[in-house]
């Protein structure tokens, strides 16, 4: 590959590392404040399923970008600006309805990602995307349900989850942009064109929101900027916590 | 007069056989169990916030996968042990309210803070270490479900505790900040390690029943004398010293002899005046309470559903 293309690739992995660590974390603090214990062993699976993705991903950044790049440095020694993740995985865990509306609206995307790049030309990153697909497969399973079961629930839980849906309504137009430095992957035939898959994200989501009873938001505002580093203010916070032993002890191993 | 029952039930335990879940045991056995099975159960389920506090600071996402692997463990096998429970008769609720309103008490360890990533490596090596030679025990309980319960949890306890040693070993290895981080965790969870054990089995009001039903199959103190013998080599190896001036290896007995618990701390701790006593329980409560609004929405599309299920039928 040239090294545009290289350096492209490096973006796109570390984009989509960067969702799955922050979302691996938010998960994680979630850990043990669960409704049941049921929930709780959940919410651990899919923390440690977003965590190895991106202990992959990154590792495979790594290996391309050489040098002194590694997973360590990836995700604990890069500073708010440098994380390319979409905003809504940053999202606080607000209540467990929150919790439900964010994983599945990522999650569905997150599938349909999956599913493209498991067809990817490049082999590494396919196999990659192959495993992922099936745990996000199961997280979109396990989402769902809970999103139809709050909002055909009780007046309580439906109001909660149709609030939660609503707020986070306006970090879902974002995952389908697609960034101009990924062009060159396109045409080889290494990652797909995203903006293709929303109609299919639109049909699963309607679907479960009109089994829940919900309904479908019409907020015409639509955050963007995650992809190039701009962020909400909780991400400053997140990394904050995430990344304070590496920088409080530099140059430590752990 | 013995009833036949109670023949057939000691006779089972005479001979080293399984109490099951379907035969008759006496009322004392069983709240015995109860009491215990549920005590080990909270602890599984407390042990999640010591540990769960440092999931978000873990160092590396390797180390904090394998630390959401372990409080992930914690919860699967409060889940085993409350289902053992239930075989006694008695509900999940029902414990989870003993839990709640104090009555029912969990393992006094996790009422002590973890204040530094060493106290992970730390708890992995000696709090996991203690519980498995407890555990170890435990495999052989004269009641079937608990021991078997007991055999799939000691081996992933092997495996946190390796994980936790681990963690120490890179910290003996490291710079000296990590080293006096190491030793100074050390410092804090070795005399609450020992003393998970239990009081001395002079104090020990349920041991010699418990022994002679054979839920217990050693005393407190031969347990604690068991641990103390195989952990010290290990510190040795680490480099770090136990806060203890009478630790020292009684060459006639091939015991590693030590000094006096500080038995005050440990009934303080026990009876509700620990560091970090009324903050675990309100986070659980905080939790359960929390959730109560989805538990409830669960069990009303539920009802719904099984209403449509019924009217289509």
């Amino acid at each position: 590959m040239t090294d545009g293309a290289n350096a492209a690739l490096v973006e796109v992995l570390l984009r989509h590392a960067d969702d799955n660590t922050i979302l691996g974390q938010r998960l994680g603090e979630y850990i043990s404040s669960a409704p049941e214990l049921e929930e709780d062993l959940a919410i651990a699976n899919g923390a440690l399923d977003h965590i190895g993705v991106a202990m992959h991903l990154y590792e495979y950044a790594a290996e391309i970008a050489g040098g002194d790049a590694s997973v360590d440095g990836y995700s604990m020694r890069r500073n708010e600006r440098e994380f390319t993740n979409a905003l809504i995985v940053e999202q606080p865990n607000t209540d467990f309805a929150h919790i439900v509306a964010r994983s599945f609206l990522f999650g569905v995307y997150q599938k349909l990602l999956w599913e493209q790049l498991s067809r990817s030309s490049d082999e590494r990153l396919a196999g990659i995307a192959a495993r992922a697909l099936k745990e996000a497969t199961y997280h979109v399973t396990h989402a769902r349900r809970w999103v139809v079961r709050l909002g055909d629930g009780t007046p309580e839980s439906h109001a909660r989850m149709q609030t939660a849906i609503d707020e986070m309504w306006r970090f879902t137009s974002e995952l389908f942009e697609q960034p101009d430095i990924d062009s060159v992957l396109i045409e080889s035939g290494v990652v797909f064109d995203i903006t293709r898959e929303r109609a299919k994200w639109d049909a699963a989501v309607d679907d479960a929101l009109e089994e829940a009873t919900l309904v479908r938001p019409e907020d015409p505002y639509q955050a963007t900027g995650g992809r190039l580093g701009r962020h909400t203010e909780h991400l400053g916070h997140l990394l904050a916590e995430m990344q304070w032993l590496q920088r409080t002890y530099p140059g430590a191993s752990w | 007069m013995v009833s036949e029952h109670q023949t057939t039930f000691d006779e089972t335990i005479a001979a080293d056989e399984k109490i099951e879940p379907r035969d008759w045991m006496p009322d004392a056995y069983r709240n015995t169990l109860i009491r215990q099975i549920a005590q080990h159960a909270h602890s599984e389920v407390i042990g999640m916030q010591p540990e769960g506090n440092w999931i978000t600071r873990a160092p590396t996402l390797l180390r904090k996968a394998i630390l959401i692997a372990k409080v992930q463990d914690e919860a699967g096998h409060g889940l085993y042990l409350y289902s053992a429970a239930e075989t006694l008769g008695v509900s999940r609720d029902e414990l989870q309210e003993m839990l709640h309103s104090g009555r029912h008490k969990y393992s006094s360890i996790f009422n002590y803070p973890t204040l530094s990533w060493a106290d992970i490596g730390v708890i992995g090596w000696l709090v996991d270490g203690a519980a498995i030679v407890n555990q170890i025990m435990l495999q052989g309980a004269s009641y079937g479900p608990y021991a078997r319960a007991m055999v799939r949890i000691c081996k992933e306890e092997s495996f946190h505790a390796r994980q936790g040693y681990a963690i120490l070993m890179t910290l003996a290895k490291g710079t000296d900040e990590q080293r006096q981080m190491l030793q100074d965790a050390v410092d804090r969870w070795w005399w609450p390690a020992l003393m998970m054990f239990g009081p001395h089995d002079s104090e020990s009001t349920h041991t010699e029943q418990s022994m002679d039903w054979k839920i217990k199959r050693m005393s407190n103190d031969d347990l604690r004398q068991l641990y103390v013998d195989q952990t010290v080599p290990q510190g040795e190896y680490l480099g770090i010293t136990f806060p203890d001036p009478d630790l020292h290896f009684d060459e006639e007995s091939g015991h590693w002899r030590f000094g006096e618990i500080d038995w005050d701390e440990f009934w303080a701790v026990v009876t509700g005046d620990g560091p970090m006593n009324r903050e675990r329980v309100a986070h659980k409560k905080k939790a359960w309470e929390d959730g109560a609004w989805v538990r409830e929405a669960a069990t009303a599309y539920a009802v719904k559903h099984a209403a449509e299920t019924a009217k289509v039928a």
